[in-house]
């Protein structure tokens, strides 16, 4: 496979692209002598506490999304569904939000990524109960941004109401997301839940395959229908929640990257799972990379250079349905 | 040995029944035509069989678990749904699903069954081409190819002629026949009683809530029947070109 | 909201700033002649200048941010005034003849107590030690207390002479704050770790002058600062402040001046800042293993 192996290249050199940019102007070699030999020094601390995580997070985040994006709209049959867009990024934003102003993210390790995880779930279930199976992208599209605007909402809400003066200001963070200074410890919060994510949603290849036929023909072929919505549930939420958690809500990953590699594997959802996945790691820790580029000084949010990417690419594929009979 | 045995079966869809009490057994090289009027339960009948739905009663089919039912039967729903723009290749591949085991690959042997159901439906030439470009017609024959390739002794198909133009509803019909010859069983359902008449083996007649009729097209299409279930008169004889049926007035 | 606004403002935009004394706008209509009666002061600085500087008859009202610990370091001595929260309906009612704002009280506010009638004197936050006695001056003039803030004034500056540093080694010190924001040299806080004997790392590394300098985890980090003061945290949660917890942070931290913190008395050019620089001072004693 020819795709895979430049998305696997692409990803690795993006990867340690990542790595070496800094504000902190040190050469490649150094940086990388730091990052394995370890000394202990001020650089391995860089190298270690603020670049790697910083990496590892935009890979395993880009990742989630991508794979999230390509497998609900393998579930949905609809090119329009993405976590950030319909509301799971949102509401797992909202769940984090919660979780860190009552301290229960303070008082309890894995309290930050399990509320995130289980506010994303009601949003994944509340989508699929609004939208349904077959849904027309129309109440998808509705449901989504109902789902968003309230779960916005309530976290704009928690936030104005918290007693610490900088929090409110915090409201652009979990809208738009940032890697900015995370650490390892945001690493191995977000990591668990993602490999069981990414496990779940992993199996589901061969019933969205099936799905291409539709529900019915599916099920006729020995897919478990019920088996497959509550993998794709659990293992979205558990991906997005955990993700969102650690970086906030980054949209428009999941939408762009399943559309550019649909074409390359021949549209099988499948294979785009794979694809999406490497996909979204490029997409991320390029976009991560490009924000420190493009404007080093201001913390530039993620979500505003992928919504910039995103917006027209989801007018284009507005009209473009709009033009197939449903 | 049937192919597939229903026993007193019935069907509600919330307080209303659809039908009940209906049972027959189907034989390898039946092409069984199932008719009636709209809402008479044709797509519940074939789904309740299939164990798709709810019902009550015993359908042989059913009864098995679902990775056995996937390869005794293969089922066409009406809505000729291909979400992705996938190739035709890759699209009558899917109906190996239920052979392949989780996590493997397809063997020769898989690949050999796509390539009979591509070479049989005659779409050699459309092969790397996307299916959701294809013409109606040539999706529906993409559909079948896709059924074949399950290769299984049993095909159920929910009104698989409608919408194509004559030319295709009587090659498909062709077809059906063809595959019912060779050993195959094939319910379809359809409205079209000409050309039940005149291509099924076997007619299944759903209608008031109950099976109306069950026998030959000759047996079964009786001007009081049809008048009964359809309400509608025709005209039906056996002539030198084959059984002609025409829907005239009607009645009722 | 109002509340945390202000809190915002004061304690993030103008933190190492101090309003101070009294230099009004040029296009400000002089005070009267004869010293005002009833002054409400609506800026958590101008708050404490002018309790030391008034009589107690004289101010009426302060902000509600001088009452609160975190940002003021004379709450018992606020509990003597009435409380406004800036807002221009309450302090009309309370039928002042002087406002004093700061630059940064809202602007909607000072205009409206303008067209109210009501003369209002803008101070500039001070942004060096050496504001300070300007502004003591300023609203000393302001008040009719000149000989008052002359006191004052004599007294800070012998104080700030006897308490500045001169040591033959500077240890390096960063100032970190909330989202990754630090003082270079030319702002208050710069200044009071100039003067409690430390090189502000910000200014090596040519973060330049004034606060609210945007300084990155790595930068601070490969600068390998001596001590690294804080800026405090405040209840609830933000991820603002979680950069305060960053293991780099944690690390560096370890046994270099933990849990200096920039309070209260860093914030306002009042003389409450020779209290911040006694503070550090010890910091860099305990540091150096002397003792004074």
């Amino acid at each position: 496979m020819r795709l895979t192996a430049v998305l696997i290249m692409g990803t690795i050199t993006l990867f340690v692209t990542s790595l070496l940019i800094g504000p902190a102007a040190v050469g490649p070699g150094e940086s990388i002598a730091a990052l394995v030999g370890g000394d202990a020094g001020a650089l391995t601390l860089v190298m270690r506490e603020i670049r790697l995580p910083r990496a590892l997070l935009a890979l395993m985040i880009g990742a989630s999304l991508g794979l999230a994006g390509a497998a609900m709209q393998g579930y949905l049959r609809n090119p329009l569904a993405e976590p950030g867009l319909i509301g799971v990024s949102g509401s797992a934003a909202l769940g984090a939000v919660l979780a860190i102003q009552t301290g229960l993210a303070a008082s309890f390790v894995l309290g930050l990524p399990l509320a995130a995880l289980i506010s994303a779930l009601a949003g994944v279930a509340l989508l699929l109960l609004l939208a349904g199976p077959h849904g027309s992208s129309l109440t998808l599209i509705l449901a989504g941004i109902a789902i968003s605007a309230l779960a916005a909402a309530l976290t704009s809400l928690v936030l104005n109401l918290s007693p610490n003066p900088f929090a409110a200001n915090e409201i652009v963070f979990w809208l738009m997301g940032s890697l900015a200074d995370r650490s390892m410890t945001h690493v191995w919060l977000a990591l668990p839940f993602m490999l069981v994510g990414l496990f779940c949603l992993a199996g589901l290849g061969r019933g969205l395959d099936a799905l291409t036929l539709g529900e019915d023909a599916a099920a006729a072929m020995g897919i478990r229908l019920m088996h497959i919505r509550y993998l794709l549930i659990f293992g979205t939420a558990a991906v997005v929640g955990a993700g969102t958690a650690v970086a906030g809500a980054i949209g428009f990953v999941g939408l762009v990257v399943p559309h550019i590699l649909r074409p390359l594997v021949g549209a099988r959802p499948s294979l785009l799972l794979w694809a999406s996945a490497l996909g979204g790691a490029i997409m991320l820790l390029a976009a991560d990379i490009a924000v420190r580029v493009i404007l080093p000084s201001k913390d530039l949010k993620l979500g505003v250079l992928t919504a910039l990417l995103g917006a027209p690419l989801f007018l284009h594929l507005i009209v473009k349905t709009r033009r197939e009979p449903e | 040995m049937s192919v597939l045995t229903v026993e007193n079966m019935k069907v509600s869809r919330g307080p209303c029944e659809v039908f009940r009490n209906v049972g027959f057994k189907l034989y390898a090289g039946e092409l069984v035509g199932l008719v009636g009027p709209n809402g008479a339960g044709k797509t519940t009948l074939m789904r309740a069989c299939l164990g798709l739905l709810k019902s009550k009663g015993y359908s042989s089919l059913a009864a098995l678990p679902e990775s056995e039912r996937a390869k005794t039967a293969a089922w066409m729903p009406q809505s000729r749904e291909i979400a992705w723009p996938v190739t035709v290749e890759t699209l009558v591949g899917l109906g190996r699903t239920p052979h392949i085991p989780l996590g493997q690959k397809m063997t020769p042997a898989d690949r050999i069954l796509i390539d009979r159901a591509i070479d049989y439906m005659e779409l050699q030439t459309f092969r790397r081409r996307s299916a959701t470009r294809l013409s109606g017609g040539e999706q529906a024959r993409v559909l079948i190819a896709r059924a074949l390739a399950q290769d299984t002794p049993l095909l159920l198909a929910d009104e698989p002629i409608a919408g194509l133009d004559p030319a295709h509803q009587i090659s498909t019909m062709k077809i059906f026949s063809r595959l019912a010859q060779e050993g195959r069983t094939i319910v379809v359902s359809l409205h079209d009683l000409g050309l039940a008449a005149r291509h099924c083996t076997r007619l299944i007649m759903l209608g008031q809530g109950r099976l109306a009729a069950d026998g030959s097209p000759s047996d079964i299409l009786t001007a009081e029947r049809i008048a009964q279930v359809f309400g509608i008169s025709a005209f039906f004889e056996k002539t030198s070109k084959g059984p002609v049926f025409q829907a005239l007035e009607v009645t009722s | 909201m109002r509340g945390l606004q202000s809190l915002l403002l004061v304690s993030v935009l103008v933190f190492v700033a101090c309003v101070a004394l009294a230099r009004p706008f040029p296009n400000e209509e002089a005070p009267a002649r004869e010293s005002p009666q009833r002054v409400v002061s609506m800026n958590v600085c101008t708050d404490q200048l002018a309790m030391m500087l008034a009589d107690s008859d004289q101010l009426l009202s302060v902000s509600h941010l001088a009452h609160d610990p975190r940002v003021s370091a004379m709450v018992r001595e606020a509990e003597n005034y009435r409380v406004n929260r800036g807002l221009a309906e309450e302090i009309y009612l309370m039928e002042p003849d002087l406002v004093i704002a700061g630059r940064y009280s809202t602007q909607a506010t000072v205009s409206m107590l303008k067209r109210l009638g009501i003369p209002v004197v803008v101070f500039e936050p001070a942004n060096r030690l050496a504001d300070v006695p300007n502004r003591i001056r300023q609203l000393g003039e302001v008040l009719g207390q000149e000989s008052r803030a002359a006191d004052v004034i004599t007294a800070y500056k012998r104080d700030l002479a006897t308490l500045r540093a001169k040591p033959k080694q500077r240890p390096r010190a960063a100032l970190y704050y909330a989202n990754g924001y630090t003082s270079g040299d030319k702002s208050l806080a710069g200044e009071i770790v100039d003067a409690a004997g430390f090189i502000n790392i910000a200014a090596e590394k040519g973060y330049g002058a004034g606060s609210m300098k945007l300084m990155p985890l790595e930068v601070l980090a490969l600068s390998n600062p001596s001590i690294i003061i804080t800026g405090q945290k405040y209840p609830g949660s933000s991820r603002a402040e979680d950069i305060l917890d960053h293991p780099v942070v944690s690390t560096l931290r370890r046994g270099r001046g933990a849990g200096s913190v920039t309070d209260r008395d860093w914030i306002c050019g009042t003389p409450h800042v020779l209290q911040a620089v006694r503070g550090l001072n010890q910091t860099h004693f305990r540091h150096r293993g002397v003792h004074p």
